[in-house]
């Protein structure tokens, strides 16, 4: 038997940062919100407290902080003429589950996007000709320009507590900052972290070369650090236990310590965790929600939550999902390239970077945090970057970061070392600690057969169908790694390693090592209901009370992480509904 | 019984359990932790509690234990580096997740139907890691008496170096559901979390690995060190989950 509960102004699928941010700005408006979570709830203490939380079998590799592939994932295939098996066990990307969601495990990369990112179609056509965009490659410019969004990266940026050095205040230059970024109003709010070793001989070795380096902004607190709204961040220890870890010295910028207990202290707040969102309900005319059912899965009661606004704010892949199994717009076929939710997914493909091994330097690679790093932007953000010399757009970022040292995931060894038995052991033992890494991190341009839809065979444990990806990578994605990775290898060259290993070429995307947790698409925002499921507010074109948070929203994928315009675009969003919706409920322009 | 492999020990005892065998033999590791094939003779190791080292196993049946022990001592050489894998724990590790919720598929999609499909789409077995492990070191059994008229543990080293590397490089066919190169490298995998993992998994015995690599453990408290030790060795004794609960 379903319950009907009484209803509210807002529900909000899923607790992350983007329902985080949602259900602060909401309730402190004095909108009654409900947010449903499907997991369980999680704190610093006990969740994330020391020794237990460094154990890197536990959580970097059975993910006991990710989404439970056994009730729901998701089904692949290369192309359409494939059949799509189900993805049994997490690999390539981890989505979170729990009170905090991916917010909880990322890294902590920060970027505001470019420039050519938000104007994609635009930046290409005027430069290089409407003819140097393939037939097949969908991609269009974002709904509102940087320029527009600068003041909630900057929110986000205050929020999260980034550490980062600015490159461009109000159009003057700032020496040690990223050269090519777009102007912001002002430097982060913390200072960038001290450089691990490799980071210097990366930062002094590009310099030279003429490059442009600077320091990766990113979400750990280089110090102690309170945040506008009263949050209370720790110093990062440099421990090398971020990705796929929550921190226990609330040094990450996380939901859980920031945004979330802003809301919790709200009277007109409610969370109710273990509650999964199996439908979003549409009234007759499918142009209205009238509010979300759910399942309590420690229980399996069955409820209804009426609700005025309904924000999908679960993982950027479930968003689409939940959509496609609810009816919410027309689905994409990539055959007739007829509808529109499900197309566009983009990933990022990698792969391009290189390994260095020095007899005489010591890295400590243990000695990490999750996003620090040094990068190079003068293949990607530069817009003077002539990429048809790349013959393909996009671009992408070179960098050394120094994530983690953890030794079941991290064992660098030469090329043609074997993989196991006494001489691996000699390498390994030699190599541990003398051993950087390069690394190439590229856009994803979208194509018209990358796509979501849903399975016609596989079911989750609620007996509906799974989402079906098909996805590869393709020609375009080949050029910018086979072209960059060549400057990668340039840089690697001019620090004269005893050997080195890669460039790789980039082969077909392979589901079962890990790759990144940065799929979008599949929700795309857009100008016009022709070309988009979302409007510039990430409202439904077809259901105007629906939201849809996340970077299930972007176009296309930059060779930037995600998180940045993610937390950036649900300030934006919260701002349209507390200032618009709220008071003339309808399609916002 | 210095000169016996673990099976021989086994058969001379009789046909009790693995697990009650193991617990009897207690900390006598010159006999439960020995290679069979003539590597180094097992030295005593003591568990970080200061007791014997156990291996008894819970999951594996003794002739699987046998196999297990022989592949992670391949794998894992005993050197000046490190004891081999069986002293290292690697076979006890690995029995205890095939016991646990690993082994019997937890956070994998178990539901039908079943097709093989290609290697990007990852694991497609109907069997839960358990059973597969289970149906491999069958199959490799199996394959072993074929061709060389034994069983893998009772092979020489060299022979079962052979035997592996045929395996990792897709040189060799088993009969039945399990593809001989995916069982190895799900072996290989499952040995080297084993022998990297925090103790706390009865794997890195000692901190072996750690100690091995230079891989100073759980506290990493490196706010100064990521300035004062660049391009300079940390040297200190590792501490392990363990130690610190």
């Amino acid at each position: 038997m379903t319950t009907r509960l009484r209803e509210v102004d807002v529900v909000i699928v899923g607790l992350g940062w983007t329902g985080g941010i949602l259900a602060k700005e909401l309730s402190e408006a004095g909108m009654r919100v409900v947010a449903l979570e499907r997991g369980g709830m999680r704190g610093t203490n006990p969740d994330f407290a020391i020794p237990q939380i460094r154990d890197e079998l536990k959580y970097a590799v059975r993910n006991h902080l990710m989404q439970n592939p056994a009730r729901d994932t998701l089904t692949f295939r290369h192309s359409p003429t494939e059949p799509s098996l189900p993805m049994r066990q997490l690999g390539s990307f981890l989505p979170g589950e729990g009170l905090g969601g991916a917010g909880v495990h990322w890294n902590g990369v920060t970027w505001r996007w470019t420039g050519i990112d938000h104007a994609a179609r635009s930046y290409y056509e005027q430069r290089y000709g409407k003819s140097f965009i393939p037939s097949d490659m969908p991609i269009q410019d974002w709904p509102m320009t940087y320029a527009e969004l600068e003041p909630y990266y900057d929110k986000f940026e205050r929020t999260a507590g980034v550490s980062g050095k600015a490159g461009n205040i109000r159009g003057t230059k700032q020496t040690g900052g990223n050269f090519f970024e777009q102007p912001r109003d002002r430097d982060y709010p913390l200072p960038a972290l001290e450089p691990s070793y490799s980071q210097i001989l990366f930062n002094d070795a590009t310099a030279q070369m003429g490059y442009h380096p600077f320091p990766r902004p990113c979400a750990n607190a280089s110090r102690a650090y309170t945040n506008p709204d009263g949050s209370r961040l720790g110093a990062c220890v440099y421990c090398g236990h971020c990705e796929r870890f929550g921190c226990e010295a609330n040094a990450k910028g996380s939901p859980h310590i920031t945004v979330i207990p802003k809301a919790m202290a709200q009277p007109s707040f409610e969370l109710r965790t273990h509650s999964w969102v199996t439908k979003v309900m549409l009234d007759s005319t499918k142009k209205k929600a009238i509010g979300v059912a759910y399942t309590d899965v420690s229980t399996g009661e069955e409820y209804e939550q009426p609700a005025a606004i309904v924000a999908l704010c679960a993982y950027a892949i479930n968003n689409v999902h939940l959509m496609l199994l609810s009816g919410i717009g027309t689905p994409y076929d990539a055959t007739t390239q007829k509808g529109i939710v499900g197309k566009n997914y983009c990933y990022q493909p990698g792969g391009g970077g290189v390994t260095l091994f020095f007899e005489d330097r010591i890295f400590n690679p243990f000695m990490a945090t999750g996003a620090f790093g040094i990068a190079i932007d003068d293949f990607h953000a530069n817009d003077q970057f002539d990429r048809a010399a790349m013959s393909a757009l996009g671009g992408a970022t070179i960098n050394v970061g120094q994530s983690n040292g953890r030794p079941i995931g991290y064992r660098p060894v030469p090329a043609g070392t074997p993989r196991w038995g006494a001489a691996w052991k000699k390498a390994t033992a030699k190599w541990y600690l003398r051993a950087m890494n390069i690394g190439v991190t590229a856009s994803n341009m979208p194509n018209r057969y990358n796509a979501y839809d849903l399975d016609p065979t596989y079911k989750n444990v609620f007996g509906q169908p799974l989402l079906r990806l098909t996805y590869n990578f393709l020609e375009n994605d080949k050029k910018v790694i086979g072209y960059v990775a060549q400057k990668a290898a340039e840089i690697a060259r001019s620090l004269k390693p005893a050997s080195m290993t890669g460039p790789g070429m980039l082969g077909d995307y392979n589901i079962v090592p890990y790759q990144s947790t940065h799929n979008t698409g599949g929700a795309i925002m857009g100008s016009s209901p022709g070309n988009s499921a979302l409007n510039k507010y990430l409202q439904s074109w077809d259901v105007p009370n629906v939201f849809v948070l996340g970077a299930s929203a972007f176009p296309h994928n930059s060779a930037y992480n995600p998180t940045g315009p993610v937390g950036a675009l649900a300030y934006w969003t919260a701002d349209a509904i507390k200032t618009k919706f709220r008071n003339r409920p309808g399609l916002m322009t | 019984m210095k000169n016996k492999n673990r099976r021989d020990f086994l058969k001379t005892v009789g046909t009790v359990g693995a697990t009650g065998i193991a617990a009897a033999v207690g900390g006598d590791t010159s006999v439960a932790g020995q290679s069979p094939a003539g590597s180094p003779a097992g030295r005593v190791l003591l568990d970080p509690a200061g007791g014997p080292v156990s291996h008894a196993y819970t999951f594996l049946t003794a002739p699987e234990a046998a196999f297990i022990e022989a592949a992670v001592d391949r794998f894992i050489p005993a050197d000046d580096l490190t004891p081999g894998g069986t002293d290292c724990g690697v076979a006890v590790f690995i029995d205890r997740q095939l016991a646990g919720a690993w082994g019997s598929g937890d956070r994998t999609y178990m539901q039908g139907p079943w097709q093989k499909g290609v290697p990007t789409q990852g694991y497609q077995s109907p069997l839960t890691p358990a059973e597969f492990f289970r149906a491999g070191i069958a199959a490799t059994n199996a394959y072993c008496r074929k061709t060389l008229q034994k069983d893998f543990d009772r092979l020489t080293v060299e022979q079962q170096n052979k035997v592996l590397q045929d395996m990792e490089q897709g040189r060799v066919t088993f009969e039945g559901t399990v593809p001989a190169q995916e069982f190895f490298n799900l072996l290989l995998g499952t040995a080297m979390q084993g022998f990297f993992a925090d103790p706390i998994y009865g794997g890195n015995r000692d901190k072996a690995a750690w100690k091995m690599i230079g891989f100073p453990g759980v506290i990493a408290i490196y706010s100064e060190h990521i300035k004062t030790y660049r391009n300079k060795k940390y040297d200190v004794e590792p501490k392990s989950i363990l130690d610190l609960s």
